[in-house]
């Protein structure tokens, strides 16, 4: 069973039917995005899609912003090599849905407007908060872009089958790559420029939808082969890792024990907490997850957005298992390490593989890969998009409308704002991502959630059920763990210090954890306390106002 | 800021006015409904969570207990059981908020219904 992605034979097939497929995707979510932009006239359409979709509708789009590559291609990946722990990822990335559905989504969307900081700024003074809001938004969004273009970036020669020494109309593959990034680029400041949150909604519902498709049919195929026994998948997905029955098992990934070394393995484990905490507490302080909130009319219609996400996202990830240990069985490690290190190209040369199974030949391994393929890539553009919107939206709504003109701006200024702010961030995020393509950026997704989790969620959820929280906690809150996080990150070995780290030749290492969250979300908690307490400022009537407008939705927008 | 009162304001601003709802048996009543669904339900999840979290990392024995003579251990048990809980937990979430919740916050809602703003959250 050892396929080799873009065999010889169907590569230029696969190649060809991949690029068909991913322009009809781009066609199609451009003429939706045309669309939606004459559907967006106000700062509400722009922002928050006028608030006119469905429960059901947002839990898809929730659904298609926050299953991302990491997700599909990652997740899978880590199971194919590594088994078991793929599968610890997924869970923090699930169960995190119900901080957001019991404390977060209802009262955020009844008591803010547009912007994460619409609610920590309600009862505070504005300029400090949302301030400190934009600069939280802007870092989280940026860190989780590079990984995302990036991650593009390196899938797309891979998966074009373009390799070393060989070139794709006159590029090499590392022309290619960076090609592919100022496409992403371009494409996700289109949307959101032009077709605002409505035209982006319609990209990730859309996306939701495929990505569903692609991987319920491969996980269909795959048990279709074991005849739906799950054991028997099992068994051979450990037989031919090579690991026997420890891939069925975690710690081959997270929390490894290095035989000999006890300090080291007590560092692996608590780094497996670490990463546990910051997974299920990053989810509901992720500024694009919680601007899709305001999209809906109602509270209501917000925890019906969140169940159906907690829905599609819990199947999704049931599936990847299927996925992953399905690739692991059928593709096997070494050919899957052959292609990608980090294995996220599991998922389509599992694709292939099944392909070649069932649809018969090169020419159905072919067809199977290309569309999963372009599922992968229909997948990045829907989560970059969703990302650009939320940092736009922060530096125009919070930064421009609310600290520099003091909330005295109109609303189209405010809007054009918005739309230029686009446009300069996803122009950033395409000259760092050039930058850093040929580092190993793939931690910043994990990094992205440790700052949600440690800055925002602690001033979120401070916000929302302390009466004495003020301006300075909120401060406090934001920078304390955003930096935090930054800080033990940036000494850690996922930075320098080791052969896997973002410079692997330099060595400033001293902080043992790759997953700061064990130490910055308890600090973020602290110092939202400490900055509230040496404070004086307390507003007894905006809580009340806060807190009546939260639980009853009085006065929502 | 927000809700300055113009000239030709009520007797009763809207700064009092919320003061009073949240003063209310009404209010206090829908509050302790929410905190005490949610809550407690967090921490349990929360808990529930990290036990898994902390059996993967430190009994991996455990874990790797095979059931029913086939290849699934109890970690795939217990993992797929932190699905079942989320589902189960957002399940009851939703009944509970249908039937104690929403039919409170509507009433309160309507009650307050005369005072109306421009602005909330500035912006």
């Amino acid at each position: 069973m050892n396929t080799v992605l873009a065999a010889e034979a169907g590569s230029t097939t696969a190649r060809n039917l991949t690029i068909t497929l991913f322009l009809v995707f781009v066609a199609v979510t451009l003429a939706i995005t045309i669309w939606a932009s004459r559907q967006t006239k106000t700062a509400t359409d722009f922002y928050a899609g006028g608030r006119s979709f469905s429960g059901f509708q947002n839990g898809m789009a929730i659904g298609g912003d926050y299953m991302s590559a990491a997700s599909f291609l990652g997740i899978a990946g880590i199971i194919a090599l590594y088994g078991y722990d793929g599968f610890l990822y997924s869970i923090g990335f699930l169960v995190a849905w119900l901080v957001a559905l019991l404390l977060v989504a209802e009262l955020l969307r009844n008591s803010g407007r547009y912007t994460m900081a619409d609610v920590l700024a309600f009862r505070m003074r504005q300029r400090p908060v949302r301030t400190a809001a934009a600069v939280s938004t802007i870092t989280v969004s940026i860190f989780y872009l590079l990984a995302q273009m990036v991650g593009a970036g390196a899938l797309v020669a891979l998966l074009l089958g373009i390799k070393p020494g060989t070139t794709f109309l006159g590029m090499d593959a590392d022309t290619a790559k960076v090609a592919t990034i100022i496409m992403v680029g371009a494409l996700m400041i289109i949307y959101v420029t032009v077709g605002g949150m409505k035209g982006t909604t319609y990209v990730q519902i859309v996306k939701a939808f495929l990505l569903m498709g692609g991987a319920l049919v491969m996980t269909l195929l795959v048990l279709a082969k074991y005849k739906f026994n799950l054991s028997s998948l099992l068994g051979d997905a450990a037989a031919s890792s090579g690991k026997g029955s420890a891939f069925l098992e975690p710690g081959l990934r997270y929390g490894v024990e290095v035989a000999g070394n006890s300090t080291q393995t007590f560092y692996n484990k608590i780094d497996l907490l670490s990463l546990g905490i910051a997974l299920v507490l990053g989810t509901a302080g992720l500024p694009h997850i919680l601007i899709r909130f305001y999209t809906v009319p109602t509270a209501k219609a917000a925890r019906k957005s969140v169940l159906w996400a907690i829905g599609i996202i819990g199947t999704f990830y049931l599936l990847t298992l299927a996925l992953g240990f399905g690739a692991a069985a059928l593709v096997g490690g070494k050919a899957i390490t052959a292609q990608d290190k980090a294995g996220n190209t599991a998922a389509p040369q599992l694709a292939e593989a099944l392909g070649i199974d069932f649809l018969g030949g090169n020419l159905g391994g072919a067809t199977m890969l290309a569309i999963i393929a372009a599922v992968a890539f229909a997948t990045i553009l829907a989560v970059v998009a969703g990302l650009t919107l939320a940092s736009s939206s922060s530096l125009a709504h919070d930064f421009y409308a609310n600290v520099l003109k003091k909330g005295q701006a109109s609303e189209r200024q405010e809007v054009t704002v918005a739309r230029v702010s686009a446009l300069v961030i996803g122009a950033v995020s395409i000259v760092l991502s050039i930058f850093a393509q040929s580092l190993n950026v793939a931690f910043l997704v994990a990094l992205a959630f440790a700052v949600a989790a440690s800055g925002n969620l602690p001033a979120i959820l401070y916000s929302l059920f302390w009466k004495r929280f003020n301006t300075s906690g909120a401060v406090w809150a934001i920078y304390g763990g955003l930096l935090a996080a930054v800080f033990l990150v940036f000494f850690s070995p996922v930075v320098s210090g080791a052969p896997t780290s973002m410079f692997p030749d330099q060595d400033w290492q001293w902080f043992p954890l790759s997953n700061p969250g064990i130490l910055s979300i308890p600090f973020g908690f602290l110092c939202g306390w400490i900055g509230t307490v040496i404070s004086k400022e307390r507003n007894d009537e905006k809580y009340a106002e806060l807190e009546v407008r939260a639980l009853t939705g009085a006065g929502a927008h | 800021m927000s809700t300055d009162t113009p000239a030709s304001a009520p007797a009763e601003s809207a700064a009092e006015r919320y003061l009073a709802v949240q003063r209310s048996d009404e209010f206090a009543g829908l509050r302790r409904a929410l905190r005490g669904f949610v809550f407690p339900m967090t921490v349990a999840f929360f808990l529930w969570y990290a036990l898994y979290v902390i059996l993967s990392a430190y009994a991996r024995d455990f874990m790797g207990t095979k059931l029913f003579g086939s290849n699934i251990n109890v970690a795939l048990v217990f993992g797929l059981l932190q699905f079942v809980s989320t589902f189960l937990i957002a399940w009851l979430y939703s009944r509970y908020a249908d039937r104690k919740i929403d039919p409170v916050a509507d009433r309160i809602r309507a009650e307050i219904g005369e005072v109306t703003h421009e602005h909330g959250p500035r912006g």
